[in-house]
């Protein structure tokens, strides 16, 4: 009987497969919660993406409604985070905001942690030749400075999210297939994957089904530290007029477009940047909790 | 007395309350030579641990009494055991090879612990350790002070760490498991070293084994350990002699060379072995 | 009609870069013979063992039949439905994040077997693992129970030919003697042909009718275990190793 109580999941004698597998995660989610900051770090992602999916509703005024009368106007009863140099709502702007830059940086992640996974296991599971072409093609990536690589391919292409986001993909990649790689040639010579080898299974089925799944724990924590750090380059990417463009609201843009007001009307460029003060800060916290809880060495 | 350690108690925290890892052992140990024997989860090695005052933080520790030459160890702080640790009592671990830094050659290695026990230049110290090699029969010790970590072997390795270990005079040597790693040869040729130094230096040795039959050897006294408990205590050479279930149980299952037999005796755990008695250390 | 032995090895020869691991070693093992590899670290031994069940990646020379049938290299899939290896360390040799059913599964799926649940359920009575234990993960087993599954995985495609690599010697003694008496069992049972590698003559002794002495790549003597127990052995390591097992086996 499928009930998830919380004897049946933490049971040691599991009787199916899937209790087996439901137990591993509610210990996982366990070690997890109690952990404070990863915690404190999921909620504030949580209520981020919540409040970016809901900005139709959370938001006061249409983002790119301008009140030119009401320019660089303190937080007010109306305007909750003030105005902008156009006189549109900030806080409306940042709900918006949220949905581009989040969306860019989860379509970054979707893209870079596969192929980094899927190249850095093949790699390194394969040897040889095939190791080394494709550790020199990484190599080569890994040696661009990402903003820069990022700021030509997107003179190149036309600025915009799509090529934001396809520049930041390029250059994030290579770090994830080195880890996997790491990660592999610890494990491809463990005796439990000469045990599978011993089956007689394909080199793609052990690659697939018995090395990938010990490398996605590390690639997970590390997509998490990461986050942060893709959140700044697609807003440093917008700050620099290269990511998303106006009107269309983004938080590194928002605060490009308002800098020169910084000393006067600070509130302005202040919103954005704490919100990704605030995002960043989240994902490292909660990555930091997934490293102690599922770091394969601990158990 | 050297060790002497009362209703010793380590526990650890576990999701379903805390685990009890020994429970309740009393040992002494003189200017003599004592093994603990036990198999894994047994609690040797953490008794020896509490013993240094190396347990992880986690680790909850009581005991009536746990006292080194009368210094008193649950007491202590991190200072004073530092002046206890490697000087007055040496370790040895299971596998040199995590016990050596890589990047140093041995020689300086042992060298560096003789000047930070007796002080002096570095000439004395490359001497004294010469010396100290041409105790623990190193063949060749003039060239292998120069020799990196992975230049030597697992039985070398071992001398070495040894000849580190003397070089402060200890009074106690613990070594666990300090042949588990080696090969037959060698094992016998490094515990006849222990038991040859320990003797000369009139040295009291911890020898934490799992091997019941082989420490018997070299050891004049016997602890036999199980589930966090002392099962027995006996002389060595008494060992054919043992009255405890579990001691004979160990010995009887082992398979022999001269003695074959078709099946082997497995060892019946008795619950009772788990309840506390009062036995005289 | 003359019986082929079951593996028939000829002057093998392994080499990794300039070390030369094993000089060229012959032995056959007749089928549902038992025959132990024994020597210290290094001597070679274990590289046989894995150049017998195809896990070599460096490449070995010489000629190695099983079955009379000569294998290369690479081995075909068929190949491992008539030998299987246990490995040494439990702890290592387990999958950590599957659970027993998923591990004993894998073989089957591998060759598509379909009778699964029958075949593992038999695999654990086997091995003497309760049912409820089938979804457990290896760290929720003790290293007894972890090579029972090591070999309940190895029994699963029903081979003719078990490769043992020091099985017992990650072990605590009193489980060592549960697993002997296991392998002794199973091997009567199905008729398996043993090889195992081992630096223990006590199990060597109770475990295979002959041995091989192994010295720095060199087979420097075969003899049958009755002859080993007997004290005729002729070479000096093999009289060394006699001894000290000998001195050391009475407390």
């Amino acid at each position: 009987m499928k009930t998830f109580s919380r004897e049946w999941l933490l049971s040691e004698t599991p009787a199916s497969r899937a209790q087996a597998a439901w137990g591993r995660r509610y210990r996982l989610l366990l070690d997890l919660t109690s952990n404070g900051l990863a915690v404190a770090g999921f909620l504030i992602v949580v209520v981020c993406l919540v409040a970016s999916l809901g900005a139709p509703w959370f938001a006061t005024h249409d983002p790119s409604l301008q009140e030119l009368g009401n320019r660089l106007a303190r937080p007010s009863a109306t305007h909750w985070l003030g105005t902008d140099e156009l006189g549109r709502d900030v806080w409306s702007r940042m709900l918006w905001g949220g949905r581009v830059t989040l969306g860019m940086v989860i379509v970054v992640v979707m893209a870079v942690a596969p192929v980094g996974l899927a190249v850095g296991c093949i790699s390194g599971y394969a040897g040889g030749t095939v190791d080394r072409v494709m550790m020199r093609v990484t190599d080569v990536f890994l040696a661009f400075p990402r903003l820069v690589l990022a700021l030509a391919f997107v003179a190149a292409l036309k600025p915009g999210v799509e090529s934001a986001i396809l520049a930041i993909v390029l250059t994030a990649w290579p770090p994830y297939a080195r880890l996997a790689r790491a990660e592999t040639l610890t494990i491809r010579d463990a005796d439990f994957i000469a045990a599978v080898r011993l089956t007689g299974a394909s080199p793609a089925r052990i690659v697939l089904r018995h090395v990938a799944p010990l490398c996605v724990p590390s690639l997970v924590v590390r997509v998490t530290l990461d986050l942060g750090t893709f959140i700044l380059t697609a807003a440093a990417l917008g700050f620099l007029g290269m990511g998303a463009q106006p009107p269309s609201p983004e938080w590194g843009a928002m605060i490009a477009t308002t800098k020169r007001f910084i000393f006067d009307q600070w509130w302005v460029p202040t919103a954005p940047g704490i919100a990704i003060f605030m995002v960043s800060l989240a994902f490292n916290l909660l990555g930091d909790g997934l490293r102690d809880v599922l770091d394969p060495k601990q158990r | 007395m050297l060790v002497d350690i009362s209703n010793l108690r380590i526990s650890f925290p576990g999701r379903n309350g805390p685990s009890r890892a020994v429970r309740g052992v009393s040992l002494s140990i003189d200017r003599e030579k004592v093994a603990i024997v036990g198999e894994s989860g047994s609690g040797k090695s953490l008794t020896a641990r509490a013993l240094m005052k190396l347990l992880p933080d986690t680790a909850t520790v009581e005991a009536d009494r746990l006292a080194f030459d009368g210094t008193d160890i649950l007491g202590a702080d991190e200072r004073a055991m530092r002046r206890l640790r490697g000087k007055r009592m040496g370790f040895i671990l299971q596998d040199p090879k995590f016990s050596l830094n890589p990047v140093q050659t041995v020689g300086d290695q042992v060298a560096e612990a003789w000047r930070l026990h007796k002080g002096g230049g570095k000439r004395e110290a490359r001497e004294a350790t010469i010396d100290l090699f041409a105790q623990v029969k190193i063949r060749d010790p003039g060239k292998v002070v120069d020799a990196w970590p992975h230049e030597v072997s697992g039985g070398m390795g071992q001398r070495i760490m040894i000849a580190m270990m003397l070089a402060a005079d200890p009074e106690l040597l613990i070594a666990d498991e300090p042949t588990s790693a080696l090969d037959a040869t060698v094992q016998a040729e490094i515990l006849r070293l222990v038991e040859d130094l320990v003797s000369r230096r009139g040295m009291g040795l911890m020898l934490i084994s799992h091997d019941l039959p082989l420490v018997s050897h070299f050891c004049d006294r016997v602890v036999v350990m199980y589930a966090g408990r002392v099962m027995e205590t006996l002389t060595a050479d008494k060992l054919g002699h043992a009255e405890h279930p579990y001691t004979r149980g160990l010995l009887a299952c082992l398979p022999s060379l001269e003695a074959p037999r078709r099946r082997l005796p497995t060892l019946s755990r008795d619950p009772a072995w788990l309840e506390p008695t009062r036995t005289t250390p | 009609m003359t019986t082929t032995d079951a593996i028939r090895v000829d002057d093998l020869k392994v080499r990794y870069g300039d070390f030369e691991a094993v000089k060229g070693v012959s032995f056959d093992v007749p089928a549902g013979g038992s025959f132990g590899l024994v020597g210290e670290s290094g001597s070679g031994k274990s590289t046989i063992l894995r150049a017998l069940a195809g896990l070599d990646r460096s490449g070995w020379t010489g000629g190695i039949a099983f079955e009379g049938r000569t294998v290369a290299r690479t081995r075909d899939r068929a190949f491992f439905r008539s030998v299987q290896m246990v490995f040494q360390d439990p702890y290592g040799s387990l999958h950590p994040r599957q659970t027993v059913d998923r591990i004993l599964c894998e073989p089957l799926d591998v060759h598509g077997i379909a009778d699964t649940e029958k075949r593992i359920a038999r695999g654990l009575d086997e091995v003497g693992i309760p049912q409820a234990f089938r979804f457990r993960y290896p760290h929720q087993l003790s290293g007894g129970q972890r090579q029972r599954i090591a070999i309940a995985r190895a029994l699963i495609l029903e081979p003719r030919i078990l490769l043992l690599d020091e099985p017992t010697s990650a072990l605590d003694v009193s489980v060592q003697a549960e697993i002997l008496n296991l392998l002794v069992d199973l091997r009567e049972e199905r008729g398996l042909t043993f090889v195992t590698v081992t630096h223990n003559l006590a199990v060597v002794a109770h475990l295979c009718d002959r041995l091989g002495v192994m010295q720095a790549g060199v087979m420097v003597e075969q003899l049958s275990v009755e002859d080993l127990r007997l004290g005729r052995a002729r070479h000096p390591h093999t009289r060394e190793l006699r001894a000290l097992t000998v001195g050391l086996e009475a407390p």
